[in-house]
């Protein structure tokens, strides 16, 4: 079952089974459908999400596809839907409205090393496709997670990052743009873990996440590594009112973020970015 | 003490040295030793004079700043690969800040004053290295101010998105319109003084 | 999916004024809610209509960028005002929607109240050419993707469909230049042609479709003249004073750094008046309202306009905050990006952003000039 009915504009009610507080302003809520039943979604896909009254805001699903028992999101608390949400307790009910979106493209590049870059909350749209690579992980070359986070304090899935890192086939490298002399990792860009190499530029597919910003700068990095640019796929974000293409804020061009996007193959959006307030 | 020919090996294997010709190879070698760092040492401080600029060959160097009453604040952190100081190239030729090593840290130094030397004689040489160097410090401003940007910080907390409501001006008018200075009035508590 | 048929081959019939009058009260007894042109404010709107004697006969209207009047006609047609200020929009895409109502429920929870019954079918008097092309252009884009609007399918599904077709183009007309008009084609019930000669006041009619049939059974056949009259009143309105062409204005996409955007947004007001009389454009927004005590909310679909300062505001900030971004994203969108979206292009050529500007900027020249087709 998907929480898409008839209408795409009402929302199915779920209920929230466990609340978690990730960062100061970061937590990652647990639901399951109040009607039962699974919910299925590929990685890189959102989700509308509506508080009763106060709002809908769209967020990427976090958890993981293989598990359709539970639907997980994480999301950062900054504006007042964001807020409301942060604010609901195990047991609470929200409106769901999804799944939209085009998702990571996991097994279309099985065969090749694949390099993740994230930034900030951007490792939450990331994670989905991180747990699929890693459920088929025998199909990759090298597997890398790129992260650069704000703070060590800032570090999301910290302990999740922890484990990745000590399996034997996956590199996990962290940096953070600012720290104390306590901290003794990497210090700066994320961009500069991918300067650093430790995959094949040739083969390599490319998952790059983040403020729009970064994933210019982390796009322009891989290639200048050897990675083509229809092997970099990068996720944008615009104004959403219905996820599901029928309000018009979310164009781009000529694309509807909600539908030809939020994972775009970056050959075919690199000259967008360009252009300013398009 | 390290043989020369060994060092020839280090520097011809380094990607900071790619395509380098023979009479720069001989220079850099006769500048060159190889050092070695115990974690907590430093390679450089802050305002002591750049007698030296550093190829890392292994560890992690902690590009800081050191602050009264608090941990230092780490800018950068340099590792394998990378090119650690530059004030050696630039008057005063003073290092703009710490560089401390975060764990066991080799590298290859060269003299500062031995390069700056030959270099003045030879200008062709002088371009070289140069060109070499110019790069790194690019890439190392413009990562530089992506980190500035901060972000991944919190945006600003978003006003209430709602359309203005349309300007009513205020009574007595005067001539003329006072809306903004009955706004200002309102805000502040204050009359504002005709100019 | 609205599946209309065309009307090739199909027996032409005529109508009186009498007769077109107890049509339209036929129609009312039917049970349709029946829409057509009628004054009001000093202008034509389409409104809801008793019978005839609501249609604006006599009055037609004088357009130009910026301009906007009614004047009288000194023939009496019935259907000689041209355009109003928009087209069927308002009806089949209603400015407010509600698209759902809760109710909290002990436990943190809410249920959704049931959908509201349909309303009454609506019948549409006075459908010109590029209004159906118009209503084609959104029922596309309500209906022939992966989310669909099932409000719009179902009230384009049960509409009555009368068209009209002009005996004149206005100063703002360029349906010819897109392909939509002026003579009507397809996405009937029913097309009229209104025939005025000195004693002789009378609408050739025709029928698109079975429903349309049924209706006009009882009505007496056209002679060969009205059939004839009828077919030179539309070859009349081909001629018109405005053109674009909609493959150069493809370009427009490839051209977002052109001087012209600079020139066109320093008389935009960003006012939105183009995207509420644009008969295709369809953006809209939600708005989530409760009652005092919070226990009943509803959601509520609202039109809104890429004009807004706050139409793409994310991360704190707008994406397009100059005027230059947002006029640029509407006419790219209407005559190029569009066409990427859905395979045509989103302009029916009916003039209404030109004629409804305060500043009468207009589409067909802004488009000529930034592709580079100078002046037409």
């Amino acid at each position: 079952m998907n929480a898409i009915p008839h209408d795409p504009m009402v929302p199915v009610p779920f209920r929230i089974e466990k609340v978690r507080r990730d960062l100061s302003d970061t937590f990652t809520m647990e639901m399951v459908p109040e009607a039962g039943g699974d919910f299925t979604f590929r990685p890189g896909q959102f989700n509308m999400l509506y508080v009763f009254g106060v709002g809908e805001v769209p967020i990427s699903i976090s958890g993981d596809p293989a598990d359709r028992s539970v639907l997980v999101h994480t999301t950062r608390a900054v504006g007042t839907v964001t807020e409301a949400l942060d604010a609901l307790k195990p047991g609470d009910v929200l409106g769901v409205r999804g799944p939209f979106g085009t998702a990571w493209p996991v097994e279309a590049t099985f065969g090749h090393d694949l390099v993740f870059v994230a930034g900030g909350v951007g490792l939450a749209p990331l994670r989905p496709a991180i747990y699929q690579a890693m459920a088929h992980r025998e199909r990759f070359g090298r597997v890398i997670v790129l992260y650069g986070a704000r703070t060590p304090e800032d570090i999301l899935y910290k302990k999740e990052l922890e484990r990745w890192r000590g399996r034997f086939d996956l590199d996990v490298l962290v940096t953070v743009d600012r720290a104390t002399g306590k901290w003794g990792g990497n210090v700066g860009v994320v961009t500069n873990l991918v300067t650093r190499g430790g995959f094949d530029p040739l083969n390599t597919a490319s998952f790059v996440c983040g403020p729009e910003v970064m994933m210019r700068y982390a796009a322009a990095a891989l290639e200048k590594k050897g990675v083509s640019r229809d092997k970099i796929w990068v996720s944008v974000e615009r104004n959403m009112k219905c996820g599901c293409g029928l309000c018009g804020h979310c164009q781009w061009g000529p694309h509807f973020t909600c539908k030809d996007g939020p994972v775009f193959r970056y050959d075919t959006i690199a000259d967008l970015f360009q252009i300013r307030e398009l | 003490m390290v043989k020369p020919e060994n060092l020839g090996r280090i520097i011809d294997e380094h990607p900071f040295f790619q395509g380098i010709d023979a009479p720069l190879r001989e220079l850099l070698i006769g500048c060159a030793a190889n050092e070695r760092y115990d974690a907590g040492q430093f390679l450089f401080r802050q305002g002591q004079s750049a007698e030296k600029f550093f190829l890392i060959r292994a560890g992690t160097v902690a590009v800081e700043i050191d602050q009264p009453g608090r941990p230092p604040i780490i800018i950068e952190t340099i590792a394998e690969g990378d090119i650690a100081g530059w004030a050696w190239m630039v008057a005063p030729y003073q290092s703009t800040f710490d560089a401390r090593a975060m764990n066991l840290v080799r590298a290859l130094s060269f003299d500062a004053q031995c390069l700056r030397r030959k270099m003045e004689a030879d200008p062709a040489l002088g371009f070289e290295v140069m060109r070499r160097f110019v790069p790194v410090m690019a890439h190392r401003l413009a990562a530089a101010r992506l980190q500035m940007l901060d972000l991944y910080g919190p945006t600003k907390k978003p006003k209430a998105a709602k359309p203005a409501k349309p300007e009513k001006a205020e009574a007595k008018s005067k001539g003329k319109n006072r809306a903004a200075d009955a706004r200002l009035e309102k805000a502040t508590g204050k009359k504002k003084k005709d100019g | 999916m609205m599946a209309k048929a065309k009307s090739d081959g199909v027996a032409v019939s005529v109508l009186d004024k009498d007769g077109l009058g107890d049509f339209i009260k036929n129609l009312r007894k039917s049970g349709y809610q029946v829409f057509g042109p009628r004054r009001d404010n000093d202008a034509v709107i389409y409104d809801l209509i008793d019978g005839a004697d609501d249609l604006p006969a006599g009055w037609g209207s004088e357009q130009k960028g910026g301009h906007y009047r009614l004047r009288q006609r000194d023939d009496g047609a019935w259907f000689g005002y041209g355009l109003g200020p928009q087209g069927w929009k308002r009806q089949l895409y209603p400015p407010r929607q509600k698209l759902f109502a809760a109710t909290r429920t002990e436990g943190g929870g809410f249920t959704l109240a049931p959908p509201a019954p349909p309303a009454p079918p609506m019948a549409f008097i006075g459908v010109r050419a590029c209004e159906l092309a118009a209503i084609a252009r959104q029922a596309k884009v309500f209906g022939d993707r992966d989310f669909a609007d099932p409000g719009y399918q179902h009230r384009l599904a049960d509409a009555l469909i009368v068209a009209v077709q002009c005996g004149e183009a206005l100063d703002t007309c360029f349906c010819a230049s897109m392909g939509t008009g002026p003579e009507v084609k397809s996405g009937f019930d029913i097309k009229l042609t209104e025939v005025i000669d000195k004693n002789h006041h009378v609408f050739v009619a025709e029928a698109g479709t079975p429903r349309g049939a049924k209706l006009l059974k009882a009505a007496k056949p056209a002679s060969q003249a009205d059939i004839k009259a009828a077919a030179q009143v539309v070859k009349n309105a081909e001629t018109q004073q405005k053109h674009l062409d909609p493959a150069a204005a493809r370009a427009l996409a490839a051209n977002p750094e052109h001087p012209r955007w600079d020139q066109v947004a320093a008389r935009c007001l960003t006012c939105g008046n183009c995207t509420m009389v644009c008969p295709t454009c369809f953006c809209t927004t939600v708005e989530d309202v409760t009652d005092l005590k919070g226990d009943n909310a509803e959601r509520w679909r609202k039109w809104d306009s890429c004009f807004t300062s706050d139409f793409s505001y994310i991360h704190g900030g707008a994406v397009r905050t100059e005027t230059r971004s947002r006029y640029r994203q509407w006419i790219t969108h209407k005559l190029s990006t569009w066409v990427d979206q859905f395979d045509e292009t989103g302009c029916v050529g009916c003039g209404r952003c030109i004629t409804w500007c305060p500043v009468g900027i207009d589409i067909t020249e802004e488009a000529a000039v930034i592709t580079g087709q100078g002046r037409i």
